[in-house]
């Protein structure tokens, strides 16, 4: 969140709908630790990061649709090896992020 | 609203912890836990205040993990699941010597997310225009403001001072602290000469090998900024406890299963 921080305000200054993505839990190896935090708002942009750059396109589309619909998601990525590489998780390890609109 | 309290104590650098629901029908329910106060609400009484006792817990070693508990906050439940983001205050670095590598050390510490604050009894030398990326820059004696100053597990002291002079009292006030990172910047006969020093004056052989000595991981680094990368390296290769080699030498995992976290 620290990391992040700068922009989120930013963006709420400029009254931008926004949707916060946290890594939650992590098994075996990953490349952010639980709290690794990426934002995103309504117009497209993104900062911060959930992980080496693997799965964050995906997390992006989740944002973009708990924007629209106030919805918030718990996703997994990973789980073993080949279904990690196939999102782009090349370090093996399986993450837990949670996706919500941040209307709080 | 909770996002603007948390954004402020994140800029007071004060202690506070998120609690977030992740599942079920309330999910997205917040609790911001302060010292003495709460805001929002987890959906029953009993649940903020189990989780609030659980953040605090938290914020004391500085993780950031989830949590079970039942739908009024039983311990043994499994109902809900939280997810408590603890945003502790930052550890501190103290680095002791206004030298040119001080510059370079305080500006990896700041990188890393440390406070960093830089000691030296010569005024010349301590200043702010010399060491820009310090938080501050004090004149003193180093052993006398180490006496005074708070020291926990993830603090680190960098001591470039080596003059035996500054070292020795230096070395002595710093092992009785439980400072994560003790090292000490000088050649190998220099070490020796301050371990000898400090064996004279009762120090213990457990306690001398809390120094680091001479300073940093092996990487040949020679300027000011390869230094201050080496010794940061060995500060978070110290606290994974890893030996500081090649990962593509090596066998073990790349990251250490979560612990609790003494991280910035």
């Amino acid at each position: 969140m620290k990391d992040v921080l700068e922009t989120l305000e930013r963006w709420r200054g400029e009254g931008l709908p926004i949707a916060v993505a946290t890594v939650v839990g992590v098994e075996q190896s990953a490349p952010r630790d639980p709290g690794a935090m990426m934002a995103v708002n309504a117009r497209g942009d993104v900062a911060g990061s959930v992980s080496g750059g693997c799965v964050e396109s995906a997390v992006y589309d989740e944002a973009q649709d708990a924007i629209a619909t106030g919805r918030p998601r718990l996703v997994t990525y990973g789980i073993s090896d080949e279904d990690a590489i196939s999102v782009g998780l090349t370090c093996g390890g399986t993450i837990h992020v949670f996706v919500e609109r941040l209307d709080w | 609203m909770i996002f603007d309290r948390l954004a402020a104590a994140l800029r007071a650098n004060q202690p506070v912890a998120l609690v977030t629901r992740i599942d079920g029908s309330r999910a997205g329910a917040k609790l911001l836990v302060f010292d003495e106060e709460l805001w929002g609400d987890l959906g029953t009484p009993g649940l903020n205040i189990a989780a609030a006792g659980e953040a605090r817990a938290l914020l004391a070693v500085g993780e950031t993990a989830m949590r079970t508990f039942g739908e009024d906050g039983e311990p043994v439940g499994v109902e809900v699941r939280l997810f408590i983001a603890a945003y502790a205050p930052k550890p501190s670095m103290y680095v002791f010597g206004a030298i040119d590598f001080s510059r370079a050390v305080a500006r990896i510490g700041k990188y890393l997310g440390y406070g960093v604050t830089v000691i030296d009894a010569r005024p010349v030398f301590a200043t702010k225009a010399r060491i820009p990326d310090a938080d501050e820059v004090v004149v003193a004696w180093p052993d006398e403001w180490l006496e005074r100053a708070p020291v926990d597990s993830r603090t680190a002291l960098i001591i470039l001072t080596h003059d035996v002079k500054f070292d020795i009292p230096l070395l002595q006030v710093a092992l009785r602290t439980n400072a994560g990172y003790i090292g000490a910047m000088g050649s190998r006969r220099t070490h020796a000469n301050r371990i000898e020093e400090l064996k004279r004056v009762g120090v213990s052989d457990a306690d001398l090998a809390r120094i680091s000595a001479p300073i940093g991981l092996d990487i040949g680094a020679r300027t000011p900024e390869e230094t201050a990368i080496s010794i940061a390296a060995e500060i978070i290769a110290l606290r994974e406890q890893r030996g500081g080699g090649r990962l593509s030498e090596g066998s073990l995992p790349v990251h250490n299963a979560r612990t609790p976290v003494n991280a910035p």
